[in-house]
Formats: C-alpha cells, structure tokens, sequence
C-alpha cells in the first residue's frame, strides 16, 4: 500500500511538473465541445436535447489522447521493466498509475464538464447528474484505456489504435453515462443508471489492472 | 483438406437451393424473409469465431502453444467476413422491411459494434515489428473482448429499448416452420465447414511463412558465420 | 555454497534460439561476467535471471527455488540496471534516487543511503541539479547509483560501463568490490572488459554463438 501510495505520488508529481498530456486532454475536451454549435448550429432546444451525448463522447474521447502515453513514457526510459521487478504486484503499480491519469486528467474534465453544459444550454438541474455519472463513468474508462496503453506498448501505431481498441468497450459506459442525463433532463430518477455504472466500475476494477499487468508483463518479455 | 471443401460447397449448394427456391415465403415478409437464410448463419458465425478467437487467444497465453496463437489469428479476418455479410445482409434486408437501409436495431447494433472488435483485434495484431509481443497482445485483447461482449449486448439492448419502444419485426420469429428451418441449418452447417476449410488454408499459409522466415534466418545467420570466421 | 544457479537454461526470442544448453553456478561473493558480441544473448540472459521473462528450458534457481516459484521474494533481492538510465527528467537527482529508494526499501527512510550512493558514484553536488541537464554519463552514473540505495542480494548490471568516465568505471569497480565482499552475487554484462581487480577475480561466461555450449571459465 506505501509503495502503491509512493508511484502514484510519482506520477502525479510528474504530471504537475509536465502538464502538458492532462492540460491538452482537457482543452481538447473543452475546444471539440465549442465546435459542436457550429456543426448542428445554435439553436439553444437542440443544443440541450444533444447536450448531454456530445458532453460524454467529447469526454470519452479526450480520455483516449491522454490515455495514449500511460505506459510508454516509462516503457521508453525503462523505467517500467523497474517497477515490473520493484517489490509489488504489478497490478498494484498498474492501479497506482491510473489512479495517478485519472486524478490529473479526468477530474479537470469533469470540473470543465458542467460550464461547458451551460454553454450548451443544458438546465441547471442536470448539472449534478451529470458530474455524478462522469464521476462514476471516467474512472471504468481509465481502466479500460489502461489495458488498451497497456496493449498497444511498443506498437508502431500508438494513438489511433488506443481509440480502435478501447472505444468499442467503452460503449457501455457511454450509454448509461448519458441515459443517467438524459432521465434527469426527463424528469425521471437516474438512480438505477448511477447503479449500473457503479457495477461497471466495480467489474472493471479487479478485471482491468489484471489484464493491464499481463499485457505489460507481455511487452516487458 | 478436400472432404472440408467438398462438404462446405455441397451444404452450401443445398441450402441455397432449398432456402431461395423450395422453401415458402413468409406470410408476413414475403420474399425479402430468404435474406435470413444468410443473414442468421452469418451472424452465429460472427459469435462462433470470436468465441473461437478467445478461446484459441486464451490456450495460447496458458499453455504457450505457439499452434493456437496462429489459430487465434487465422480466425480473426473469417469472423469479420462474417460479421460483415450479417451486416450487410442485414441492411439489404431492412430496405424493404423497414423502408431503410440502416436502422439503429438491438441486433444490428451489436453486431457493428462486433465488427469494430475484430477490426481492433485484426489492427493491433498487425502492429508490432516483434511478431510474439503482437501475438500475445492480440491474445489479451481478445480475451477482455469476449468477457466485454455480453455487457455491450446488455446495454445496447437496455439503450434500444429506451430509443425505440416500437416493437419492430424480429428477422427470426421464435417459432419457425420445418420447411424454413431445414435451409437454415443447412446453411448454418456450411457456414461452419467454410470456416474449418479457411482456417485449414490461412493456417497452412501462417506455418509455411514461418519455416521460410526461419530458413531465411538461418541463411542469414551462417553467412555472417563464414563472414566473421 | 553455491546460491545462485542456472541449469540448461535455453532462450528463444522469437523464431530465433538466442542460446541453449546454458548453465552456471554461483556462490556468495562471486561476479560473473557476460561477455560475447552484440547479440549474442548477454541482455536476454540478464532478464531472464531478473525474471523479466522465462527461460524455455532448463532452470534458474535461487537456493535451490526456482526463481518463478516466488517471483516478489526475487525480485525484492535483486537491483538490475538495464540499456535505459530509467532518469525521469523532470524530477531532480535526489528525487529520482529517492523514489527508487523508498520503493525498495521497507519503511526506513532512504536518506543517508541517498546521501552515501551519490557520494559513491562522485554526484553529491549534482543532487538538486534537474535531471534533463545530466550528461548521458551523468545519467549512467545516477542509475548505478541506484544499485547501492537499498540492499540486495543479486546485482544484474547490463552493459553497466556504457559512457562512463575512468573515475565513474573506478566507482563501479569499487562499488562491486565492496558487494562480493558483503557476500553479494553480481552478474555483469559487458564487451569492454571492466578494469581493476574486479575483473582478476570475476569468473567469465562466454555467450559467443560458436561455442555451442557456453561454459563457465575464468578469465585466464
């Protein structure tokens, strides 16, 4: 648990100190939501029916650029093959660096998320499902992504091929994420959606850092 | 493997015949319903060889062999053919039903997303210089696929029918006619043996290329031999 | 008492067999040195006794246990050093040794330890320098040190002498000195020979594809 502590304290002063890969994602979130008034135009009853969808796929998908270098900074410098022998599970090291990613990217989308659904035209009281259900739904995204990172070290193609992989599994996620909106824009309760992300969640935590480490174990060989 | 190719193009002869010609029309979806003698083999294909894919994948990764690797591998662009024509089919036979080519439906849905996993699979498995790491890798994504392939179905189906209350027509009912059922299975079987004789081939291919790949190392490696010697 | 041991180890690295039929004893305080030309296995024989990837063949063994029985117990004996410096460049000097540190180490606070490894490989006045203004020697150096800021049994070096200065060499060779007197087993890839008395007393493995069956020697 030190130890677990002691890496994701790394990474995180590592993210501070560089910045750049959590900053973009954010700003990438923040520009490709402002774009979607010019594509489907600014009228403020479309932009609250879609509010909610372009909000999550533009957050899934700023995930994914950010997601793209988990592991093959440290893979690069070698400093992975040394937390691969450093007295810890893998699967420890592998939750302690996404904890990290997700501290540094997700939380500044979330916090972003709702002044963007304002300038969406989104009403005020979807604001906090909305938080709620990214809260909830970011996280299982991080661990999926982190098998994808995990998947794609060394590869001759990094990006594109985080997106194709991870994307496709992530549409679970993206359903519930927005179907939480979307009921409390409706009036209904969203409660049983929040549940079912938090299912996501707790499937994904055990499974995903497992099969992260073996893929890493993999590309370490 | 002769008897598989004999076998596959004979079911598939006679379930065409039976399933376009001597079968009858459906009293609801007329002539468009022969499409489904295609379109359901397909699409239990498409499940068939992912399931294939992961099992293969997961042999691999525990028991190391190097045979089901290859397999895995070999049956990755099979299952997306078959993904596709159930697509595709699928499309064709919504036109007329539906009045459109493309309908955001339960099944077509996961079906797509289906799709895009073999497309994932396939691209990843092509993107390493180091042919192990790209094995392996692939292997490892097969396997999150297919424990990731109910939930997906679960939740496109809960997402289908918060969109879509409707109920539209299902293209196979739960009950079926003998005379609809005998080209089906007809159909399903040689669909089956067409996959066994293609991954017969691709895996043929996959060995011969990795004998030459290692004849061609080993030249290599005794002529740098004599160089240095 | 031999500890240390590899018995018919063989390695394939993809359609390729890097070596077979290999084996090796070691006991307290003994240095083994790899030598063979590029390619020739010394890295892949490094990782595999690391347990960063598994022999196809044969056994490595630690006291008698295979070192796959309990991968955490090996890995919390040995320090490896590999081609990459793993020197992160935002962090300063003593940061980069002192996450290293705390994470081999148990509880204790690594600090003298940090202060003592510096001063070993001649850095103690580089230590709040940031680490993208190291030289690659500089880097090389920080990564030895790496080896001395918490104890372990098993020292896998890889190439260790790579762009090091004679003093830095001297260090290292004086640094491996005091590890077989401690009793430690160290085993260092290399193709330039180290210089010193490490290298009279080290025993060689040589990895060169010709011989077909690498056997244990010494130098003479």
């Amino acid at each position: 648990m030190r130890r677990t502590l002691l890496i994701l304290r790394r990474d995180l002063r590592l993210a501070l100190r560089q910045g750049s890969d959590s900053f973009a994602a954010v700003m990438f979130f923040v520009m490709a939501v402002a774009l979607f008034p010019f594509g489907v135009g600014p009228e403020p009853n479309m932009l609250a029916r879609i509010g909610s969808g372009i909000l999550w796929v533009t957050a899934l998908m700023a995930s994914m650029l950010a997601l793209e270098r988990l592991f093959q900074n440290d893979y690069d410098d070698g400093s992975l093959e040394l937390l691969a022998l450093a007295p810890l599970p893998l699967e420890a090291v592998v939750i302690a660096k996404i904890a990290a990613h997700w501290i540094a990217t997700a939380l500044p989308l979330i916090a972003a998320a709702p002044v963007l659904a304002l300038l969406l035209h989104a009403p005020a009281e979807i604001l906090a499902p909305l938080a709620l259900a990214l809260l909830l739904g970011t996280p299982t995204i991080s661990l999926l992504g982190a098998v994808g990172a995990a998947l794609i070290i060394g590869s001759r193609r990094g990006g594109v091929l985080l997106s194709l992989l991870v994307l496709p599994l992530a549409i679970p996620v993206l359903i519930f994420g927005v179907g939480a909106v979307e009921a409390a824009l409706m009036g209904l309760p969203a409660r049983p959606y929040f549940l079912v992300l938090a299912a996501f969640l707790l499937a994904a935590l055990p499974l995903c850092p497992w099969a992260a480490a073996a893929a890493i174990r993999q590309a370490l060989e | 493997m002769p008897w598989l190719q004999r076998s596959t193009l004979g079911l598939i002869a006679a379930g065409l015949t039976l399933g376009l010609f001597l079968s009858p029309p459906d009293y609801q979806q007329g002539d468009s319903v022969r499409i489904m003698y295609v379109h359901v083999p397909a699409a239990w294909m498409a499940l068939f060889c992912y399931t294939a894919m992961a099992g293969a994948s997961a042999a691999a990764l525990v028991w190391r062999h190097a045979l089901a690797h290859v397999a895995a591998r070999a049956t990755a662009p099979i299952g997306a053919s078959f993904t596709f024509i159930a697509l595709a089919s699928g499309s064709l036979w919504g036109k007329p039903m539906w009045g459109t080519w493309w309908v955001w439906d339960a099944r077509l849905t996961s079906m797509l997303v289906l799709f895009f996993l073999y497309l994932g699979y396939i691209v990843l498995a092509g993107a390493f210089d180091d042919r192990e790491r790209a094995q392996k890798s692939a292997a490892v994504l097969a396997i999150v696929g297919f424990v990731n392939v109910p939930i997906i179905k679960f939740s496109v189906d809960w997402w289908n029918t918060l969109h879509q209350p409707a109920s539209v027509l299902k293209i196979d009912g739960p009950s079926i006619d003998p005379s609809m059922l005998a080209p089906l299975l007809l159909m399903a079987i040689g669909f089956a043996t067409y996959y066994f004789w293609v991954l017969a081939i691709r895996m043929q291919d996959e060995i011969m290329a990795g004998k030459i790949r290692a004849l061609r190392l080993r030249r290599a490696e005794s002529e740098a031999g004599d160089r240095s010697s | 008492m031999t500890r240390f041991t590899g018995d018919d180890v063989a390695c394939v690295r993809g359609e390729r067999t890097v070596f077979f039929g290999l084996s090796f004893q070691l006991g307290a305080g003994e240095l083994l040195l790899l030598t063979g030309p590029n390619g020739s296995g010394k890295s892949t024989l490094l990782r595999l006794m690391a347990g960063l990837s598994r022999p196809i063949g044969g056994r490595i063994q630690w006291d008698g246990e295979d070192i796959a029985a309990e991968p955490e117990r090996h890995r919390s004996r040995l320090q490896y050093v590999g081609h990459a410096d793993a020197v992160k460049p935002q962090l300063s000097v003593k940061e980069n040794l002192g996450f290293w540190a705390s994470l081999a180490r148990d509880g204790v606070s690594p600090g003298a330890a940090i202060e003592d490894a510096l001063a070993a490989f001649g850095m103690e006045a580089l230590r709040d320098m940031p680490s993208r203004f190291l030289s690659a020697g500089q880097r090389r150096r920080l990564a030895l040190a790496r080896i001395l800021v918490a104890p372990a049994a098993l020292w896998l070096l890889d190439e260790p002498a790579a762009s090091l200065d004679d003093a830095a060499v001297q260090a290292l060779d004086h640094a491996l000195q005091s590890h077989g007197a401690n009793g430690g087993i160290a085993v260092v890839s290399t193709h330039i020979g180290l210089a010193g008395e490490t290298a009279t007393r080290a025993r060689v493995l040589d990895l060169t594809p010709a011989r077909a069956r690498p056997v244990v020697g010494t130098l003479a």
